[in-house]
Order: structure tokens, then C-alpha cells, then sequence
């Protein structure tokens, strides 16, 4: 949010226009989309890479709305993610393989199981809140896990076949579709958070994070916004776990994981919480440096994860996009 | 000749007998590794992913002072949890002081990276293959008690637990330091206000709790084998245990160990095929009826 406001120094109205024009889209916030684009046409060897790398954005910007907007820390957002994958799956391999209404069905049910278990999860407070996210979702990886009939156990779910994109574009074998419909869904659940957050909602939003007790006291229903953020940033989840489905034909158990709750957790740290691009920023740097540096060394790829996570704590808690803003702040003071 | 029924009767109750002291083992390895997570977090109100950390360490520490120094069972047992005591001293004096008035999300961040290191470390020194339990040759066999046979080791874990229990309960409620303990749990500005030396009080306990899980960690390998991705895959069961015990008490986590570990032994032996699902849902239930777990005093922890 900081990156929006206005250096202290200035005068009054100008902070106010600041404010006011906070919704209007700037010309940085083109850059991932035209990277995106750029990465179709220049790397057309790494599209399936590339979208998972769109996948993963998208999930790390449904966390952000819970964790970075509306302050709830879960270790558990793989349920959602989950889900959406299983029911995008399980509904191929039953014969719903148009993959538009599939998306919405997992978005769907994500989003209803955001709402179960928010109306009962967000009730609690502190240790109480992080361990009942962390259950819900271990719960539901042993459901899967057992549930061998209909989620294919530890084998997953193999040999899931979508039909084509709009009944035209086939998932082809160098994963264009795959890329380009990725891209797109991204694409309108970033339109669709950048409304959310900008919006009143999504500013009760922030006010709940900083201080659930002033929300309450100005008479803000702090329990049912913070179940509907957290059922949007289920159902987007949701869709990002479907995505992921329909772009691989395959679901495992690891989509329902701790270790995936974490994995996401800290791409968002890495590109920054509470400013809507940290997604953007993280998850391709995440990925990319995994895909680079993991196959070779994995052990020492998850020592290196481990110590970027406590430098981040404690030298730059904004992420890579807090360290940005520090530095053109210093620009700005020095020019000043 | 007996009748059917009889030995079904008898087949039911031993088979009631081993379930339960299965599980009275397993949950006071749990007790003995989480006590310290429940007093560390109720007094500092720091959300500590990264218990599980030490008490791996221990259980290597165990096994290597064995294995490759030579060390008798008890003194390498010792060795270990002074050895750990002092590495969570450290820890906490140089990193975790620094986060305690961070909020939460920052702490969990924190001890996330913490677990991972510890992972990717365990693995590139000890490898990734479980190590074998540190259990000496005369603790070994059955021991015959009213006509049934008992494994000698896990009859030892339970003695042990309950020694440490005692040692505890004793402690907390009888000694200044315990007294000291239970104040800044309540109120930690109070505490302080009435010159108690709260960042001394944290350090102390955090090494106490470092050393139990080390303890716990090195006792219970057989139980818990000790591989690299330890910290991270019974994460979960000892954060139940604290969570369902409620924050900063010695008698709400032993309850809850004794309670997971006697579940969780009887799901495994009853209904496979269920796994660990029930004691998810109970956890769910639990925290839902008593958020501040079963014994936790309002107001405790985070």
C-alpha cells in the first residue's frame, strides 16, 4: 500500500489526490503482462514452466487477500487449492471435460468450503486460528488420501483428459493453450482483486488487519468481511488448484500438502505481502529459481529457502517490493 | 476347554491393554517433546514452528554420541540434552528475543526457515535414511507383569515421562522459578513491574524447553524415528498437543498427549483405513468448544 502514498512532506490536497487516485491503473502495472507476453513469443520451449509460474501467481495473490488484506495467517490455503484441483479432476475423469465450467464449478466449491470452514475457523484468534487452518487442510489430505475410490490415493488422479479450449483449441504438447489460458484467468482474477482491494470492502479490509478492535468500534461486521475475503480468496485458490489440474492432466496428493501452504506462503513474502504485486514478483522469481537451482542441489535449495525466510524477517519484512519502495524513497529524499 | 466368549473377552482386553500402553508411551514422548512449546509459548507468546527442531537434534545427538563416540546409553543421553539446552539458549538469545514483539505472521516466517534449514542441514550431514533407535541391549526385552508381557523400553518411556512430569509439576508449583514462571504466564508486564527478570525467565525456559524436546526427541526415536524431515512431519501432532492443552501449563499438554497418543494408537490398530482423519476432526472439535484448548487459563499466549 505504501508504494501509493504520498511523501509526508507534501502538501495536504496532493496527498488527498494521492488517495483518490489510488484505483487509477498506471503504466508499471502493465510490466507483468507485457513479460507474460514477451515470455510466449521469446521462451517458447518453457511454456509449460510458464504456466505454472501463472498458476502459482494466482494462488499467491489469492493468499494475499487473506494474509496481506485482511491479516488472517493460515497455514493452510493448499485446502482451497486443493479442492480445486480434485473437483477439476475427478469431474474430467467423469466426463466434464469442457474446461471453462469445470474452472467455475472448482472455483465454486473451493468458495464453499471457504465459507464451511471459515464459519468456523475464523472465529478463533492467534495460535487457535493458525492451528485450526493447518488442521482443515491435513484433514482433507487424509480424506484424499484414504479416499482412494474417488481421488485415486497415493497414485493421484492419471489419465485426465480436457476437451478443447472453446471447443476449438486443443491443449497442445508445447502447453500454448495451456500458457494462454492461464494467462487469461490470471488475468481477470487480477482485475477482479485489484477492484476488491481498491474497493470500500477491500479498504475495511486493511482497516480490520491494522486494528479488528477500531473496525468493531466503528461499527464495521468484522467477522462476516473476513469470511468473505476469505471465501473469494478460497474460490480463487480454488481456480488456480483447477488451472493447475487441467494444465498437467494429473492431481497428487501434494496439492492438498503443508509443504504447498508454505511454498506459496513464501513466494508471497518474497515479492511482498499487502501490496497486491507481490505475487507477481514472487512466485516467477520462486519458481524460476527453482527450476534453475533445485533439480541439481534440493537439499541445499530448501537451506538456501530457509535463510532467505529469516533474512526477509529480519532485514526486509516488505519483501522484495518493500526494498523497492525503500530504495526510491532514498532516491526521492536524495533528489528532494 | 474354554468358552468362545472368554477368549474373545480375553483377546478384546489385551488387545485394550496394548492399545492403551502404546499410546500412554507414545503420548509422553509427545508430552515430554511439546511441554516446553506450551511453557515457551504461554510465556512469550511466540508462535514456535520450530520446536520439532530440537528435538531432532536431540535425537541425533543421541544417536551419534552412541554410535560414533562410544558413549554408554544414560551419559549420552545426558550429553545430548545439555548439548541442545544450550544451542536453544543460544538460538534465543541471538534470533528469537528480537521477534518477540513481531507479530505473528513474522514469527511463523521465522521458524518456517528455521525448519527448513534444519531439514536440508540433518540431511546433508546424517543423510536422508532414518537413523537407527538409541535403545541400550538391557532395555530391550519384555518384561512380565500379572501374566502379560510389556516391551521393556516403551515401560521405560512411561516411567521416564512420569518422572518428568512430577519433576515438572513439582518445579513449576513449588520453586521460585516456577512461581516466577506462572506470574509472567498471567501477566507478563506485572511480572516485570514487581522486578522479575522476564528476558532472563524466557532464556531459561527456552532452554528448559529445548532440553526437554531434545530428551523427548532422543528417548522417543523408536516411537518417532529420527529422520531429516522430522521437524516438519510431526509438526502438526505437537502443536495438537499444545494447542489442545491449552498455553503455558504442565498438566493441560500431558492430558492432551496422553489423550492423542492413546487415539491415535487405538485408530491405527481399530481403523486403518481411516488414518489420522479422526484425530484431525476431534482437534477441530476441540479447539472449536475451547479455543484456548482444555486447560488453558484465558488471557495465556498469543
Amino acid at each position: 500500500m505504501s508504494a501509493e502514498a504520498a511523501p509526508l512532506t507534501a502538501a495536504p490536497s496532493a496527498a488527498v489526490a494521492a488517495i483518490l487516485g489510488r484505483h487509477r491503473l498506471r503504466a508499471v502495472e502493465a510490466l507483468p503482462w507485457l513479460c507474460a507476453g514477451l515470455g510466449f513469443f521469446a521462451l517458447p520451449d518453457y511454456l509449460a514452466l510458464g504456466s505454472q509460474i501463472l498458476i502459482m501467481t494466482l494462488f499467491a495473490m489469492s493468499l494475499d487477500l487473506v494474509l496481506g488484506y485482511a491479516g488472517i495467517v493460515t497455514l493452510g490455503h493448499a485446502a482451497f487449492f486443493g479442492t480445486g484441483a480434485y473437483v477439476a479432476g475427478i469431474l474430467a475423469l467423469h466426463g466434464w471435460s469442457e474446461p471453462i465450467s469445470a474452472l467455475a464449478i472448482a472455483g465454486a466449491a473451493a468458495g464453499l468450503l471457504g465459507v464451511a470452514t471459515g464459519l468456523i475457523v475464523l472465529r478463533a484468534r492467534g495460535l487457535a486460528l493458525l492451528m485450526l487452518t493447518l488442521v482443515v487442510a491435513e484433514m482433507l489430505q487424509e480424506a484424499a488420501n484414504k479416499l482412494g475410490w474417488l481421488t485415486g490415493g497415493t497414485d493421484g488422479l492419471q489419465g485426465i483428459t480436457i476437451a478443447p479450449l472453446l471447443g476449438r483449441f486443443d491443449f497442445d504438447l508445447f502447453g500454448r493453450t495451456a500458457y494462454l489460458y492461464s494467462l487469461a484467468v490470471l488475468l481477470l482474477a487480477w482485475w477482479l482483486v485489484r477492484r476488491i482491494v481498491h474497493s470500500p470492502f477491500g479498504h475495511s479490509l486493511t482497516g480490520l488487519r491494522e486494528s479488528a478492535i477500531r473496525m468493531r468500534a466503528i461499527g464495521a461486521p468484522v467477522f462476516r468481511r473476513r469470511l468473505r475475503a476469505y471465501a473469494v480468496s478460497a474460490a480463487l485458490a480454488g481456480i488456480a488448484g483447477a488451472l493447475l489440474t487441467q494444465t498437467t492432466q494429473f492431481v497428487g496428493l501434494q496439492v492438498l500438502s503443508f509443504e504447498l501452504s508454505g511454498t506459496v506462503l513464501v513466494m508471497l513474502v518474497l515479492g511482498g505481502i499487502g501490496r497486491l504485486y507481490g505475487a507477481f514478483i514472487g512466485a516467477p522469481l520462486y519458481m524460476i529459481a527453482q527450476d534453475q537451482l533445485a533439480k541439481q542441489d534440493p537439499v541445499n535449495w530448501l537451506f538456501w529457502i530457509g535463510l532467505l525466510l529469516v533474512l526477509i524477517v529480519f532485514f526486509a519484512r516488505g519483501g522484495i517490493l518493500g526494498l523497492v519502495d525503500r530504495i526510491l524513497m532514498a532516491m526521492g529524499r536524495r533528489c528532494a | 476347554m474354554v468358552p468362545a466368549t472368554d477368549t474373545a473377552m480375553d483377546a478384546a482386553l489385551s488387545a485394550a491393554i496394548s492399545i492403551a500402553f502404546h499410546g500412554v508411551a507414545y503420548g509422553m514422548v509427545l508430552y515430554l517433546i511439546s511441554v516446553g512449546l506450551s511453557v515457551t509459548m504461554g510465556l512469550m507468546g511466540f508462535v514456535n514452528l520450530a520446536h520439532g527442531v530440537f528435538a531432532m537434534a536431540g535425537g541425533y545427538a543421541a544417536v551419534t554420541l552412541m554410535a560414533r563416540a562410544g558413549l554408554p546409553f544414560f551419559p549420552a543421553l545426558a550429553l545430548s540434552v545439555v548439548i541442545v539446552a544450550a544451542l536453544g539458549m543460544m538460538i534465543e538469545r541471538t534470533l528469537y528475543r528480537r521477534l518477540y514483539d513481531a507479530g505473528e505472521l513474522d514469527q511463523v516466517l521465522f521458524t518456517i526457515g528455521l525448519v527448513f534449514m534444519a531439514v536440508a542441514a540433518a540431511k546433508f550431514i546424517w543423510g536422508p535414511q532414518p537413523q537407527p533407535a538409541p535403545v541400550p541391549e538391557y532395555l530391550r526385552g519384555q518384561l512380565v507383569m500379572g501374566g502379560r508381557a510389556f516391551p521393556a523400553y516403551r515401560s521405560f518411556l512411561i516411567l521416564s515421562g512420569a518422572v518428568v512430569v512430577a519433576g515438572l509439576w513439582l518445579g513449576l508449583g513449588r520453586t521460585r522459578f516456577g512461581a516466577q514462571i506462572r506470574a509472567t504466564v498471567d501477566n507478563r508486564r506485572m511480572a516485570q513491574s514487581i522486578g522479575i527478570n522476564t528476558s532472563l525467565l524466557f532464556t531459561c525456559s527456552f532452554a528448559l524447553g529445548s532440553g526437554l524436546a531434545a530428551l523427548g526427541g532422543a528417548l522417543g526415536a523408536d516411537i518417532l524415528a529420527i529422520d531429516p524431515t522430522y521437524a516438519q512431519e510431526h509438526l502438526v501432532f505437537f502443536l495438537i498437543v499444545v494447542a489442545v492443552g491449552g498455553l503455558g501449563s504442565i498438566i493441560g499438554p500431558l492430558a492432551a498427549a496422553l489423550l492423542l497418543g492413546v487415539t491415535a494408537s487405538a485408530c491405527s490398530y481399530l481403523a486403518p483405513q481411516f488414518g489420522a482423519f479422526f484425530i484431525y476432526a476431534a482437534t477441530l472439535a476441540i479447539l472449536l468448544w475451547r479455543p484456548h484448548g482444555l486447560f488453558g487459563r484465558k488471557g495465556a499466549g498469543p
